[in-house]
């Protein structure tokens, strides 16, 4: 790699994205000062899970599925049972739709905290990872690591266990938590909240390059609270539709040079979903420790700065962690803990927020029970066309930046989004070209 | 991409963590060791590890845990590479040691998987197969589950600091059950559980929450799957649920595969 700046011809490259979940890799090309070319490279080989669920039956998915992404197993579980519970039209009671808050939460917390603190905050403050964060603030890096902790605890009390929870069935749970297992919890999040606090005036300090960028959001929107795991989805241009709804606004596209599935929406192609679009859409949803964290962050009424979703993150943190206790302190086991689930025909769409954005799941079901179509469509395959327009972005305004730090910019433009590499990939897959 | 320099007079081991086709949560893992991790961090140098840092240091390493199944033919040349540059190499996890979930394509017709999921299947560079690495390249040791488990994960990094052969269980999660006073949920309710073929390590946790092990650990060294299949098919599990109770993280695990097929439907030669 050449050393000069503004020099006419340059390329970028980063072979090995580091400090996201799954393999991916970066190239943007200047010609004649212009920026020419940018292209996300995505070369984490698909496992077809898709079509691999074909064959498996109606009670498989949220098992199946956990297997797509070990750092939000949760989001995949509850996309698919929901997405099953609407092809039979079940609908599950208060208390079941409180546990499985409660580790969605545990999961945004563990997930938000690793990202934060482990792979997004290093960028800030020139460190290669968390290691080295480590010796410049120790407290901010075991904060953090407590954080996570906590995050990793109500899903093993929950779910049984943080990386792939065994708990997680169609209709509802195998077995409550006893009310002494989850009254437990109660100390240990009210710690978090503070912690979760604390981290969002970190991050708030921290320097930020001067970005803005004209992002399409679209999120889960519930009028009751900051939408997790309920709710229509909306958009900041008025679409307001349910998950099957959404699914015929999207086109997925498998074009050439690229194995990816790339969603585009009806009438604008690039869409965002994440943390940035939740915060504009459900603002008014968030509780008030949240809301006055954002307040004393900042942050307004929306955030267009993608470099500032590591603060927009850790305001959901406080979110997650004070509605997670919320459940905690009014906690009643559900009796049964499921609803039983008939062996029937029929096809189902859910989607709930992952912390990294929305997901959606759809099955066709036959008579027998037994899946005969699958379709997922990830966070990181709807954020992939925004990723790349910030990364267009980020070079032309850094132009005269030296290659060593406009590359780790760059690096950190794709941190942004919090990628999950590996979820998006078992889907679309190898070279993504913007023309 | 550049890195820090091994510091001279750095007579730490290195580790280095590599991802082939997974889900990255058994190296995730290694960072939910949250209360042991910068102690770790602190014994090892940590050489190579994309997940949580930019910073790269050349082999050769120490020891390399390896995440993930062989799925390309870059991923079966890269995985030759990670060998010879390891002097120690470990597999972590169900899609290192068995192929993993993406390994049913092995019992798909090649290129169906593939026609499933992509307009244009030619695009893609993918195997028709998902093989575990020690099927490419030998290995030293191998970590079993889906995920691993944290505390093995410990014992395994600790035992190779302090030169010794890592403490690991090849016995069945029926004798877990026991010791956390789990009632049978095969004997005592006849609901279909791998327990008795799974080898332990994840501490039982399934049947604690009334289900049965769905064998996430992969087959025991002594698993008599052929015993548990009779049984599961007289309490009234239909051989079609069967073969799916057998194939699924672990299903190209030796004792695991076999079983399965041996209960596949018999189609009439066309």
């Amino acid at each position: 790699m050449s050393h000069g700046t503004r020099r006419a011809d340059r390329t970028f490259a980063v072979d090995g994205l580091a400090r996201v979940e799954g393999e991916g890799s970066f190239r943007a090309v200047v010609r004649d000062g212009v920026v020419a070319d940018v292209e996300l490279t995505i070369f984490e080989p698909p496992r077809f899970f898709e079509a691999l669920l074909r064959g498996r039956d109606r009670l498989e998915p949220p098992d199946i599925t956990a297997r797509i992404c070990g750092i939000c197993p949760v989001a995949y579980q509850m996309s698919a049972c929901r997405a099953i519970e609407d092809a039979y039209g079940l609908r599950v009671g208060a208390e079941i739709a409180a546990l499985r808050r409660l580790l969605y939460c545990g999961e945004w917390i563990q997930s938000h905290a690793l990202h934060v603190a482990l792979l997004h905050a290093p960028d800030f403050l020139g460190c290669a990872d968390a290691v080295e964060l480590a010796q410049l603030d120790r407290p901010a890096v075991e904060r953090g690591l407590r954080l996570k902790r906590i995050g990793n605890m109500v899903m093993e009390t929950v779910g049984g266990r943080s990386v792939h929870p065994v708990n997680v069935r169609v209709g509802g749970f195998y077995k409550a938590p006893s009310p002494e297992q989850i009254a437990a919890l109660a100390e240990p999040l009210r710690e978090a909240r503070d912690l979760a606090l604390a981290t969002v005036e970190w991050t708030a300090g921290f320097d930020f390059p001067d970005v803005e960028a004209d992002y399409l959001f679209v999120a889960l929107h519930d009028p009751e609270r900051y939408a997790i795991d309920s709710g229509r989805i909306c958009s900041t241009a008025g679409l307001d539709t349910d998950a099957a709804g959404f699914l015929a606004a999207i086109v997925e596209e498998h074009v050439e040079r690229s194995t990816a599935l790339q969603s585009r929406l009806f009438g604008r192609d690039d869409y965002l979903t994440g943390p940035l679009a939740r915060y504009a859409l459900n603002r008014e949803q968030l509780g008030a420790p949240a809301r006055g964290a954002a307040d004393a962050a900042g942050l307004g009424a929306s955030c267009r700065n993608p470099f500032r979703s590591i603060v927009v993150r850790s305001v959901e943190l406080v979110e997650a962690c004070d509605q997670a206790l919320r459940i905690v302190e009014s906690y009643g086991a559900p009796h049964p803990p499921a609803v039983d689930v008939p062996v029937a025909a029929g096809t189902g769409t859910g989607a709930t927020e992952a912390p990294r954005g929305l997901l959606l799941h759809r099955y066709e079901i036959g008579a027998d029970g037994l899946i005969t179509s699958a379709q997922i469509v990830p966070p990181t395959a709807q954020n992939q066309l925004s990723i790349e327009a910030d990364l267009r972005r980020v070079v032309e305004l850094g132009l005269d930046l030296p290659d060593d730090d406009l590359t780790w910019r760059c690096e950190q433009a794709v941190r942004n989004h919090d990628p999950c590499i590996s979820c998006a990939a078992h889907f679309l897959d190898v070279e993504v070209v913007r023309r | 991409m550049t890195g820090p320099e091994p510091v001279p007079g750095d007579a730490r081991p290195s580790l280095a963590v590599w991802k082939f086709a997974s889900c990255d949560g058994c190296q995730l893992t290694l960072l939910d060791c949250e209360e042991e991790l910068l102690a770790l961090a602190g014994a090892v140098r940590i050489a190579h590890f994309t997940e949580m840092s930019r910073a790269s240091i050349a082999g050769p390493y120490d020891v390399s845990l390896v995440e993930g199944s062989i799925t390309t033919e870059e991923d079966a040349r890269r995985i030759r590479e990670v060998r010879e540059s390891s002097r120690t190499l470990v597999t972590i996890g169900a899609c290192a040691t068995a192929g993993g979930i993406q390994g049913l394509r092995n019992f798909a017709a090649s290129g169906e998987y593939a026609r499933a999921v992509y307009a244009h299947p030619e695009y893609l560079a993918s195997l028709d197969t998902s093989t575990p690495v020690e099927q490419h390249v030998h290995v030293d040791l191998a970590l079993h589950g889906c995920p691993i488990d944290r505390g093995q994960l410990l014992e395994v990094v600790t035992a190779l600091l302090a030169g010794r052969r890592p403490v690991l269980p090849g016995h069945s999660v029926c004798e877990q059950c026991k010791a956390r006073g789990t009632v049978c949920l095969l004997v005592a309710g006849g609901t279909p559980c791998l327990g008795p073929v799974t080898r332990a390590g994840c501490g039982a946790l399934c049947p604690a929450v009334d289900r049965g092990c769905f064998g996430c650990f992969g087959p025991a060294d002594t698993a008599n799957t052929e015993a548990l299949a009779r049984r599961l098919i007289s309490d009234g599990l239909a051989t079609d649920a069967l073969v799916r109770l057998f194939r699924t993280f672990n299903a190209g695990a030796p004792a695991f595969e076999k079983e399965g097929r041996a209960h596949e439907p018999r189609h009439p030669a066309s």
